[in-house]
């Protein structure tokens, strides 16, 4: 397992395994916000939290046919399904790989980006600390959106469709501490809620996404 | 491939036998409640002291949220047992639903901006049922965008049942995240069990009526949307057998 989340990570970084591209999105989403809106420190900073936030999401969304779509077109995700290891596990890891390599370095861009945002000193640590908190979430969910439109041609714009809706919660409760916490108020509401969620993707969906898996590989 | 041998087909021909002789009755049945719901319900009752005669679109509106969230969940019973017993046409009936309860979530929104815009003094407000309903929609076309994707019919079936299931679990989890995230415009429930009566009889009755019309034009609509499918899939197979001999 360790072997394959190396070999996912190495193929993620590399060249042609787009692995700057999510970040430059993000930070592209973040430059052309205040095109948008205007550049009036007031309103950026009230809706900085949301925006990062959509804009890490999207970042994300951006990246998740990547998880599967190459083992599967050079038939590496047969012999992967094929081995000793469970689907599930494999499923887990790639999500895993996918956390690490487009989730991580958006939770560590993040910050910086909201310096541009002015987003409130205060909320600093808690939106950070809700990304790293939410974005596994994002992760293990895409990855079974990936694996249900792995075998289509165009399976893009399909797989936007039908991650997004099951974002709104991890988004609604994030966004909710992030903005709570850059208005000082008390976030441990939406903080338990958070990692609810997370851990309860993380136990249950790769379960769902093995399934769907073995269903396209049939 | 297994899908144009016979046998599979023995149980969607006695569905097709069965919703034969039940169809007529179901569809006249929803035709008449319906008509006699909605006429009592816009006609025969007095308008409200305070909301005059808008108050007569509940008639419209509730049934049809309520058979939108009904819809969902029958597909959801449908995608388990096809999941679990591989019945054809369980897979079929939830593909069948889902138009069904789409235009009903349609329905719900529009007749609810319709009446928001007179009594809230706007077409749409974020709040946490509207909201909800709004998610619901999106689901629903997840759902039915995903069945019109994948060519293989047992494929799109497996999926979309693991997508139905999924989906269930993050729609119920996301209706409470909105509640969460804001506080509602939207009255609470109009018709309870509970003692403390919110609606007035002679509002109930036809209200009543009407959701049980929409119940039985749900029924009817998938029904014929089933054997629809059911009669296109065999179509397909004959034509792949003609083929088949032809070459």
């Amino acid at each position: 397992m360790i072997a394959l989340l190396i070999r996912d990570m190495r193929l993620a970084m590399r060249a042609g395994g787009g692995f700057g591209l999510g970040l430059s999105f993000f930070l592209i989403v973040v430059v052309l916000v205040p095109f948008g809106v205007g550049p009036q420190a007031a309103i950026l900073s009230t809706i900085a939290p949301g925006i990062l936030w959509i804009g890490a999401l999207l970042a994300c969304l951006l990246s998740l046919d990547r998880i599967f779509a190459l083992d599967w077109e050079d038939g590496s995700l047969d012999l992967l399904a094929t081995s000793p290891l469970p689907l599930e596990g494999i499923v887990a890891v790639k999500s895993l790989a996918h956390w690490l390599t487009t989730g991580l370095p958006l939770v560590l861009l993040a910050p910086i980006l909201g310096v541009l945002l002015n987003l409130p000193e205060a909320g600093f640590l808690w939106l950070t600390l809700s990304l790293a908190l939410g974005t596994p979430a994002l992760s293990v969910i895409g990855t079974f959106g990936a694996a249900l439109t792995v075998g289509l041609k165009r399976g893009g714009l399909l797989l936007s469709l039908l991650v997004l809706p099951l974002y709104v919660p991890t988004l609604i409760f994030g966004a909710e501490m992030a903005r709570r916490g850059a208005e000082g108020l008390d976030t441990t509401t939406p903080l338990f809620l958070l990692a609810g969620v997370t851990c309860g993707t993380i136990a249950l969906l790769p379960f769902a996404s093995a399934a769907v898996l073995k269903v396209n590989l049939r | 491939m297994s899908q144009t041998s016979l046998w599979e087909y023995a149980n969607p021909r006695k569905f097709l036998q069965t919703t034969d002789r039940v169809l007529p009755w179901v569809a006249a049945l929803a035709g008449v409640t319906l008509v006699v719901g909605l006429v009592w319900g816009f006609f025969f009752t007095p308008d409200d002291y305070r909301q005059g005669a808008t108050v007569k679109i509940v008639y419209l509106h509730v049934p049809a949220a309520l058979m939108a969230i009904n819809a969902w969940l029958m597909m959801l019973v449908a995608s388990l047992i096809w999941i679990i017993r591989r019945h054809h046409v369980s897979a079929l009936a939830a593909r069948a639903a889902a138009p069904v309860g789409m235009i009903m979530t349609v329905i719900a929104l529009l007749t609810g901006a319709i009446w928001g815009q007179p009594i809230w003094g706007t077409w749409w407000v974020w709040d946490p049922r509207l909201t909800s309903f709004l998610i619901l929609f999106l689901f629903y076309l997840g759902y039915m965008a995903l069945w019109e994707a994948i060519e293989n019919d047992d494929t799109a079936a497996d999926l979309t049942a693991i997508l139905c299931l999924v989906g269930s679990v993050f729609a119920l989890l996301s209706r409470y995240a909105v509640n969460f995230w804001s506080q509602g415009l939207h009255q609470g429930a109009s018709l309870s069990v509970q003692p403390g009566e919110r609606m007035a009889m002679i509002y109930k009755l036809p209200l009543y009526v009407s959701m049980t019309g929409f119940a039985l034009l749900f029924i009817a609509l998938v029904l014929v949307r089933t054997r629809t499918e059911i009669r296109a899939r065999r179509m397909r197979a004959l034509l792949a057998r003609e083929r088949m001999g032809g070459a």
